[in-house]
């Protein structure tokens, strides 16, 4: 069943166009990820759903009511935003309990609400405190439970991790997780931090210009990348592109080298030729003994080593191009050192060089 | 994305679609705007008939209404505002004032952004220590009534032999400006990136090599803020300049407090608006050219208090 | 740093320049805002009259003032207008920019027009309102020529509400300023509160009253702040518009204090009665100094 529906959603600001007709399908239960960066559209979007943006053009159902011009209380949803937006002259309670109150829903239920949002998050000590008395993931934690207490079915998440530092957001990060479990609820969530969006999501909605790029499960997303941006996007280390172009064979030539396309699935029809972009990810290229048996290899020199703890990125040249690769740490390299590389041409893209997109 | 449950045609047709319909006079937008509509007729209000009544006769406001326009538009009261206006003590209107207002604003605000700027510089990048105690001393002045230090400052302008002369009025004004001056300069040099400084004394450039390629040039816009705040404060300032002027170099508040409220002759009501008019003038000019900076001034300005 | 000390040849003249840049800040420090309250305080104990002299005769001086008819008229109207004038620029600036902030169109003429009065100075304010507030040509007149021949307005030239009449013209100049200040406060506000509590379903004027005022609470005390000190200088706009009149109806400290000095030769009482101001302004700003500073640095 579907849950939230975005039909032909347009959005402009004077003559900026925020979002372009998007249309994107939420079934129950679902958290999916709008990612992307700055600018691209995905706080709009979510602020849409949420009715904090009027929509330019186009409508948005939760439930299968059609909630366009719903206020953001009557949508059924809560949000959590980047900044916590708590109250900071109510303690946690009052934070928890102001919107309810004013809904008129009576005492006792409230009480039992906050009670049950305090044990599932924890923040049961915290609630006689005040925001200013509590540390970043604290905050973070009341403002989910606000969301939380209101007992909607949809959950929408601004960039919520943004303002922790890199150990609490991945503690938080495990702990939403575990909340989605626990709940089953749809769950929106926006962030531009790439493996935020791999490790929450059921699917992500990748998006860039307000039109959304790609949506499917992680991945898909990771290994079928359909453009460009998308798989330059997602990936740290970042994918390698080596520019070239695509001849009968099919192979993909680029400075000397060639590579040999029969395993490689293309998409529609099968006669591509003319320049063209290779990607390849840094952990999908082999090295040593393991390259011999790859469907491709190739004598490469090394250029630059950076050791990164549990792995090393391998920088070397490969028809002219920079590539990096990844080998264990404990692989003794030097730079100079000539070395076999080899990868399964099945697993690179291969991105038509003027549009982008995939071929 | 293909398998909605719904019928995407029947979606398409039905509202609400789109932006939310707004009425332009809804309750809400009726009472706001008619607020703001009244309020701001009753700010406009006096300047609107300080210019008409600068325009009538004096028959015409003793018959009129100070609202309705003016029926014949003259302007002898101008003239006379400006040149012949009398204050009790002489009767050359306003011009005299107005001439001493530039020779006092103009130097005062140059030497006050002058001093103000360096001390500003010297505060934010080359600390010395003591340097703060006299800082907070300022600042913590800026809030003593004038009153409590007019007097001994009367006592030191007359030792120096400036009590009376434009320019002890000048170092008057560029004393009382220093706190905010100061404070407005100190804010924004310390806001600078540190690299560039360090940069530039790297490349051995000193004190006043760094103030004056480096940080004068990329600091216009606060110049322009300080600038806006002495124009405007040392042009309205009344209480200085009857303190410490005498009667032929009066500034032109002082001078168009006289010629108004002088007790001799007929009240002349057009000459004496078209003066205040005259007076406001530069500060209004000032207000409504720099816009937005003005606004940044006294909000700077008002910290002081 | 120790090993470069000893190469240099003074403590003193180290960083030269900037201690040069600082010479006229530090005289006005020392000068003029410690030496010249401290001298007139310590004068406030004498009996100068034309001239400063050192003779001594205790509180005489404070004893005097505070019998002083003029004196008590002049505290009282202290009085009546600061708390009005802080109360209402207050409530009014709040509520203009409240109004300015509900992404209305036309916000810049509008600031405009509520700002421009506050370029002008106490003298021209003063003068335009006792034209509009003349008994004979202004308001009360043309009020009363509309037919309420009854109509009585005339603060000017009534000692029981002279005061007011000085208030109007006070609020009109002011309140841009306090506008302008709250709209800056208002502005600070994170956007995400507004979102947080549009999701909450609060209502707006609720979402103001316990949520954004609580939170505009340092811009409320620094705004207090700067309108009480406004209030204890009042002086230009009194000399203006009513000279102090009817009789002494309309006296505030800071006249008083420049006309014992300077016209009743009575010296000795204008230092006692700018010291009393000096005091009234301890009053009021150092437990926000306390409030504002000391928390901040023990936080």
């Amino acid at each position: 069943m579907t849950s939230v529906l975005v039909r032909d959603v347009s959005l402009n600001f004077g003559s900026v166009e925020v979002l372009k007709s998007l249309n994107l399908d939420v079934p129950e239960g679902e958290f999916l990820v709008l990612l992307g960066p700055s600018g691209c559209g995905k706080s709009t979007l979510l602020n849409c759903v949420a009715g904090l943006l009027d929509v330019s053009a186009g409508q948005i159902f939760i439930k299968g009511k059609n909630v366009t011009w719903e206020e953001p209380k009557d949508r059924g949803i809560g949000m959590v935003f980047q900044s916590y937006a708590l109250y900071p002259q109510m303690t946690v309670k009052g934070n928890l309990s102001f919107g309810l109150k004013n809904a008129g829903v009576p005492k006792d239920e409230i009480e039992k609400r906050i009670a049950r949002t305090a044990e599932i998050l924890q923040i049961g000590p915290l609630l006689e405190r005040k925001p200013s008395q509590l540390s970043g993931g604290q905050r973070q934690r009341v403002a989910i439970g606000r969301a939380l207490v209101r007992d909607v079915d949809v959950f929408l998440f601004d960039e919520p991790l943004s303002n922790l530092d890199a150990k609490l957001r991945s503690e938080l990060r495990v702990e939403i997780k575990r909340l989605h479990q626990r709940l089953a609820n749809t769950m929106i969530y926006v962030t531009h931090d790439q493996i935020e969006a791999m490790t929450l999501a059921d699917r992500i909605a990748v998006m860039k210009g307000g039109v959304i790029q790609q949506l499917d499960a992680p991945q898909a997303i990771y290994n079928r990348p359909v453009n460009r941006f998308v798989a330059g996007f997602l990936g740290s280390p970042a994918m390698n592109f080596i520019d070239g172009e695509v001849g009968t064979g099919p192979a993909f030539k680029t400075g000397s080298i060639s590579v040999p396309l029969d395993r490689y699935t293309f998409d529609g029809a099968d006669s591509h030729t003319g320049p063209a972009v290779l990607g390849i990810r840094p952990e999908h290229i082999s090295f040593g003994d393991a390259a011999k048996s790859a469907p491709f290899s190739q004598q490469v020199q090394v250029e630059l080593v950076e050791p990164m703890g549990s792995d090393t990125l391998v920088w070397t040249k490969f028809g002219g191009h920079n590539l990096s690769f990844r080998v264990e740490a404990e692989k003794p390299l030097n730079v100079g050192d000539q070395v076999l590389i080899g990868f399964d041409p099945a697993r690179a893209s291969i991105f038509d060089t003027a549009a982008g997109n995939r071929i | 994305m293909a398998d909605t449950t719904l019928d995407p045609s029947a979606i398409a047709a039905s509202e609400p679609y789109g932006p939310r319909p707004r009425a332009v006079f809804s309750p809400r937008n009726i009472f706001l705007y008619g607020t703001l509509i009244v309020v701001a007729v009753y700010y406009l209000l006096p300047l609107y008939v300080m210019v008409v009544t600068s325009l009538k006769g004096m028959p015409e406001i003793r018959l009129g209404n100070i609202f309705s326009p003016p029926m014949e538009i003259t302007f002898e009261p101008w003239v006379k505002a400006w040149a012949t206006a009398c204050t009790g003590l002489n009767c050359d209107g306003l011009s005299r004032g107005f001439w001493n207002s530039v020779r006092i604003t103009v130097p005062s605000v140059i030497l006050s952004i002058a001093i103000a700027s360096v001390n500003g510089y010297a505060l934010a990048n080359w600390r010395f220590k003591g340097a703060d105690i006299f800082f907070t001393i300022l600042i913590v002045g800026a809030f003593i009534p004038y009153q409590v230090m007019i007097y001994p400052i009367v006592i030191m302008l007359r030792e120096i032999g400036l009590y009376g002369n434009l320019w002890g009025l000048v170092i008057v004004h560029s004393i009382f400006g220093m706190p905010i001056l100061t404070l407005l300069f100190r804010n924004y040099f310390t806001s600078v990136p540190e690299e560039l400084f360090k940069a530039a004394r790297v490349d051995g450039a000193g004190f006043w090599a760094i103030y004056l390629k480096i940080m004068l040039p990329m600091s216009l816009p606060i110049f322009v803020v300080a600038i806006i705040l002495q124009v405007t404060g040392i042009w309205n300032d009344f209480l200085f300049g009857v303190v410490y002027t005498r009667p032929d170099t009066y500034p032109m508040t002082v001078q168009l407090n006289n010629i108004v409220n002088s007790v001799q002759g007929v009240k002349e009501y057009n000459v004496n608006m078209a003066a205040t008019i005259l007076t406001g003038l530069v500060p209004l000019i000032v207000y409504f050219v720099s816009g937005k900076l003005f606004v940044r001034g006294i909000a700077a300005g008002a910290v002081k208090g | 740093m120790s090993e470069t000390d000893t190469k240099r040849p003074s403590q003193l003249f180290r960083n030269l320049s900037a201690k040069i840049a600082s010479v006229p800040m530090i005289l006005t420090a020392v000068f003029v805002f410690v030496g010249g309250t401290a001298w007139t305080i310590f004068y406030s104990f004498t009996n100068s009259k034309l001239l400063p002299r050192l003779n001594f005769v205790g509180i005489d001086q404070y004893e005097r003032l505070w019998a002083a008819p003029r004196w008590q008229v002049a505290i009282e109207n202290l009085a009546i207008y600061g708390v009005f004038s802080l109360v209402f620029s207050l409530v009014i600036g709040f509520l203009l920019a409240a109004m300015l902030d509900q992404k209305i169109r036309f916000e810049d003429t509008f600031r405009t027009i509520f700002l421009y009065p506050f370029a002008l100075s106490f003298i021209v304010t003063g003068l335009v309102w006792q034209w509009l507030l003349n008994p004979d040509f202004g308001v009360q007149a043309v009020v009363r020529s509309l037919g309420w021949t009854g109509f009585d307005f005339n603060p000017l030239y009534n000692a029981q509400i002279v005061i007011y009449g000085i208030l109007i013209a006070a609020l009109w100049q002011g309140t841009g300023l306090i506008m302008c200040l709250m709209l800056a406060g208002l502005r600070g506000i994170d956007e995400d509160i507004w979102k947080a509590a549009r999701v909450d379903g609060i209502p707006t004027w609720k979402t103001y009253l316990f949520i954004i005022i609580p939170m505009m609470r340092p811009v409320f005390i620094t705004t207090l702040v700067i309108i009480a000190a406004g209030i204890v200088k009042v002086y230009d706009l009194v000399v203006a518009q009513t000279s102090g009149g009817p009789g002494i109806a309309s006296e505030v400290p800071a006249k008083y204090v420049y006309d014992y000095m300077f016209h009743a030769q009575n010296l000795g009482q204008g230092f006692a009665a700018s010291t009393m101001m000096l005091v009234t302004v301890i009053i009021v700003v150092v437990p926000w100094a306390y409030l504002e500073f000391g928390r901040r640095q023990r936080g």
